[in-house]
């Protein structure tokens, strides 16, 4: 009977040791990510949609999307600044840098990948890349935040992948989807179990 | 059900080696055994003061789980407690102090005594 019983407890302790590191390794997470801003994001998204709907040019459309993505960098901004206000880690942080340093490549190479096709008049391929590029930004800052972030970046880049196998004309429903879907589900996941 | 069954296909401890688990887990500071105050514990030591929204985030728990657990903690002596205001917005900072440190590495000592006395020599 005592053999078990110290077996148990063993493995109690193993248990605990792997808590501890885990701990330990997320301590240094990037934490004020924004759940309300990710949904304001979703939101402004989503209106961008409704209008680039009515556009029958796609270059027009595209252009449309752009100005959205400004209006969400502010909401994303301004929800990380509310979070930093109530004591979360601020990207003046170690943490904080590390998952804004890690975040940006992805999204400059996106710029500049836009601005080359934008040259060209190649639009087919924009939207699968602006939802791929978008969704590794988020899964390689994401390994310096909480869990649900780069599980939400993996998210963008399966639904950037799927728009590349559709028809270029749906690609309103894609970005829709994407930066208006995902950003208000996961917004609403981190407000909920993050604070906000 | 399955964790029971698993446990019992292992082998057997040698009586002086249960006996060593057995006297380390006895010995075990039971406040930081607690899950979340080993969390806020854990956390503290490896990143220094955190807010106490920053350690509900990273702890995933509710307001009340960690305004009971860091005010044990602070009684034990274990964490340091500063209550400020960042512009108008109320902020609290906690800190481990060096018993909490202390208290941190004697329970990762039995632990660890704990598993080496289950390892097969």
């Amino acid at each position: 009977m005592s053999a078990p019983r110290t077996v148990a407890i063993s493995d109690h302790a193993l248990e605990h040791l792997k808590y501890i590191r885990e701990t330990m390794e997320r301590s240094g997470s990037f934490t004020a990510v924004p759940g309300w801003g990710g949904v304001a994001m979703g939101v402004s998204a989503l209106l961008a949609a409704g209008i680039a709907f009515q556009q029958s040019d796609t270059r027009a459309a595209l252009v449309g999307w752009m100005w959205s993505a400004l209006v969400a960098v502010v909401c994303g901004g301004i929800g990380i600044y509310r979070k930093t206000q109530s004591g979360d880690q601020s990207l003046y942080t170690a943490p904080g840098r590390q998952f804004f340093l890690s975040f940006c490549p992805p999204i400059v190479a996106g710029g500049l990948v836009t601005w080359a096709l934008f040259q060209s008049g190649s639009y087919a391929p924009m939207a699968g890349l602006w939802l791929m590029l978008y969704g590794a930004g988020i899964v390689t800052a994401g390994a310096f935040s909480v869990r649900v972030v780069p599980i939400m970046g993996v998210c963008f880049m399966a639904i950037g992948a799927l728009s590349f196998v559709f028809s270029p004309a749906w690609f309103n429903w894609f970005l829709a989807g994407g930066f208006g879907g995902l950003h208000i589900v996961f917004g609403l996941i981190i407000a909920r179990r993050y604070g906000g | 059900m399955a964790k029971s069954n698993a446990a019992t296909k292992l082998t057997p401890l040698s009586p002086a080696a249960g006996k060593v688990a057995m006297k380390e887990s006895q010995e075990i500071d039971r406040l930081i055994h607690e899950k979340v105050r080993l969390g806020i514990v854990s956390a503290l030591a490896a990143s220094g003061p955190l807010t106490f929204s920053a350690l509900k985030t990273l702890l995933e728990t509710s307001d009340g789980n960690v305004s009971v657990h860091t005010r044990k903690l602070e009684e034990a002596g274990y964490i340091k407690t500063d209550k400020g205001f960042e512009g108008r917005v109320p902020k609290t900072v906690y800190t481990i102090t060096k018993a909490g440190r202390a208290a941190l590495e004697k329970y990762l000592d039995h632990l660890e005594a704990i598993v080496g006395a289950m390892r097969p020599k």
